[in-house]
């Protein structure tokens, strides 16, 4: 087979296997991670919902899955994917390791974007009487949206760069391709095509995140 | 309309091991409709001290009590409806930058239960009030300082509150545009019948709009009374100082080698009391020579207070008698030492270390609260 024609009949595939480990681990990651990072603001700041206790068990667990590189985590977590999948070496399964990656991840990427928010608008806003949730969603959250976008995109490039790892456990997606192709099998120009692809898609997004976050700002 | 009472409040900060007294054992009372200003430089206490006030910090010990009602453990949703009754404004404005002039308002709406179709009339009118009903869909960072603040005003009175709070509102003002905001409070305070309680460092603000004034200095109240009082004759270092630098008399060091010989001394007077005349009186009556170096009249409220640096140089008996007819005619009067203007000394300090350490201060603040209490209840007997 020509480069040409690996690409034409592999390339497709690959490109969605990626985008849908990615997209089911982006969206897992801003729910679930958004909600611990809530969590990890809240019991911090002295006039929300202090509680030292909960903050460290929450912050010790993020810290204990982020300390595991992706590579163990992900070797780990096939029993758990068997527990759920028929097979985990699919990109279901590779959805389910990002996932767990993204949710740590991005807990710590939201609580910093929210502790970015001035202590200031906090005071102002408790002194209004507000309920915590009107708060954090009337001002805690509008003044952050911006940062947050930028802490997404920033975990939607580092998913792609993850994806490619569970691709070499069999969970498909374009950084597979470009192992199995460009690298077991010498085919240099799937693996620059891919390099090309993957650069791409990277400067798409970031492009887009700025662009958004730019616009939540005023 | 509401009465503050704090009585005996201390707030202790544990950071890092160490442990910071940021408020003292501070009683003070302000009363029904009256703005009361808490003066004192950076790091005296002031913005704790009115954070205790809607619990935004509670007190480690003490009680905060409002309209006769201890709230000092108040929690939960009863805290929260009696912030809906405190307004706050503070120094650095605290709006939601990326929420429109509106929508910063309707925070407050929202936290104070108003009902979604009552929004647009409320906003517009509070904007009304504060002057800015055109500027309702600006974001701040399109506003000037002054029209943020007045933003923040909009929103502290959302919930019509019977107490307004201000942390240093014009410090981050410049000069003219302080004065309008001034000008606002005082209208509010007026014609919403608000109780304000306003902490400054700065006496500009303090000689304008305060009706009763505490001086306050390390985490202590060292001095209170009716504004005019308290500036018109301080007692306490503190104030000396903060009126002295405030009134800005103060001799140049280099001055006092070419001064003629002669007492140096410094007189405040209240100025409806016309010094002029009287320094002539008693330099003819006297026979010695009076020479004003220096002056200033400022006015606080409508009573103007002055001070004048003036070298007394004559015959010895002719200088000593000269001093007693000038002593008992004024309301502070001050021997200036040469050595230590010479020294750089201002003369604020120079008669602040003659008085050594006056610790007067505390018993006055006491009494002064005794005072108001007194005041407090023949006015409620009255009604």
């Amino acid at each position: 087979m020509s480069t040409w024609q690996i690409l034409q009949s592999h390339l497709g595939e690959a490109l969605w296997e990626t985008f849908y480990m990615v997209a089911i681990s982006t969206i897992v990651g801003i729910v679930l991670g958004g909600l611990v990072g809530v969590l990890l603001y809240l019991t911090e700041n002295r006039l929300l919902c202090p509680n030292r206790a909960v903050n460290a068990v929450v912050g010790f667990i993020v810290n204990a899955i982020r300390s595991i590189p992706f590579l163990i985590l992900m070797v780990v977590l096939i029993p758990v994917a068997q527990f759920f999948l028929n097979d985990p070496y699919t990109p279901s399964g590779g959805a389910i390791a990002l996932s767990v990656a993204a949710v740590p991840y991005f807990a710590r990427l939201s609580e910093s974007s929210f502790a970015e928010v001035d202590p200031g608008i906090v005071e102002a806003s408790v002194s209004t009487g507000a309920t915590v949730p009107q708060i954090l969603w009337g001002a805690v959250f509008p003044q952050a949206r911006p940062s947050l976008v930028r802490g997404i995109v920033i975990m939607i490039i580092s998913l792609i760069g993850s994806s490619a790892m569970v691709g070499t456990i069999g969970a498909g997606g374009i950084g597979d391709m470009a192992i199995q192709y460009g690298y077991n099998r010498y085919e240099t120009g799937v693996l620059a095509v891919i390099v090309v692809i993957l650069i791409v898609i990277v400067q798409v997004v970031q492009w887009f995140g700025n662009r958004r976050a730019r616009k939540l700002t005023h | 309309m509401s009465t503050i009472e704090l009585r005996d409040i201390h707030v202790t900060f544990h950071e890092g091991g160490k442990t910071v007294e940021a408020v003292k054992g501070v009683n003070l009372l302000a009363l029904d409709g009256e703005i009361f200003g808490i003066v004192g430089y950076s790091g005296a206490g002031k913005s704790t001290l009115v954070r205790t006030i809607n619990l935004l910090e509670r007190p480690t010990q003490g009680q905060v009590i409002i309209d006769g009602e201890d709230v000092t453990q108040v929690r939960g949703a009863k805290l929260r409806e009696l912030r809906r009754t405190i307004g706050f404004v503070f120094q650095g404005f605290n709006l939601v930058g990326n929420l429109t002039v509106a929508q910063n308002i309707q925070f407050a709406l929202k936290a104070g239960g108003w009902k979604r179709d009552q929004w647009r009339d409320r906003t517009l009118e509070l904007l009304r009030l504060v002057g800015l009903e055109d500027r309702a869909d600006s974001y701040p960072s399109g506003l000037s300082g002054g029209q943020k603040q007045r933003v923040a005003i909009a929103r502290a009175l959302a919930n019509n509150p019977k107490i307004l709070l201000c942390d240093e509102a014009t410090s981050a003002l410049d000069l003219e545009t302080t004065e309008d905001i001034l000008a606002l409070l005082k209208r509010i305070n007026r014609e919403l019948k608000i109780t304000i309680v306003f902490i400054t460092h700065q006496l500009e603000v303090a000689k304008q709009v305060f009706d009763h004034v505490a001086v306050m200095e390390q985490g202590r109240i060292v001095e209170q009374g009716e504004t005019f009082d308290v500036f018109s004759a301080p007692k306490h270092p503190t104030t000396k100082s903060l009126v002295g630098r405030f009134l800005g008399i103060s001799l140049p060091s280099q001055l006092i080698a070419s001064l003629p010989a002669g007492e140096l001394v410094q007189l405040t007077y209240r100025g409806d009391d016309a010094l002029e005349p009287l320094i002539s009186d008693v330099a003819i009556k006297r026979g010695v020579s009076i020479n004003v170096l220096h002056g200033n009249v400022e006015y606080f409220g409508t009573r103007p207070i002055g001070v004048l640096i003036v070298l007394i140089s004559g015959d010895a008996g002719a200088v000593t008698a000269a001093l007693a007819d000038l002593k008992s005619k004024v309301l502070e009067f001050h021997v200036l030492d040469r050595a230590k203007i010479a020294a750089g000394a201002t003369t604020t300090e120079a008669f602040a270390d003659a008085d050594g350490a006056d610790n007067a201060g505390g018993a006055v603040a006491g009494h002064a609260t005794a005072d108001r209490i007194e005041a407090q209840q023949a006015q409620e007997e009255a009604r």
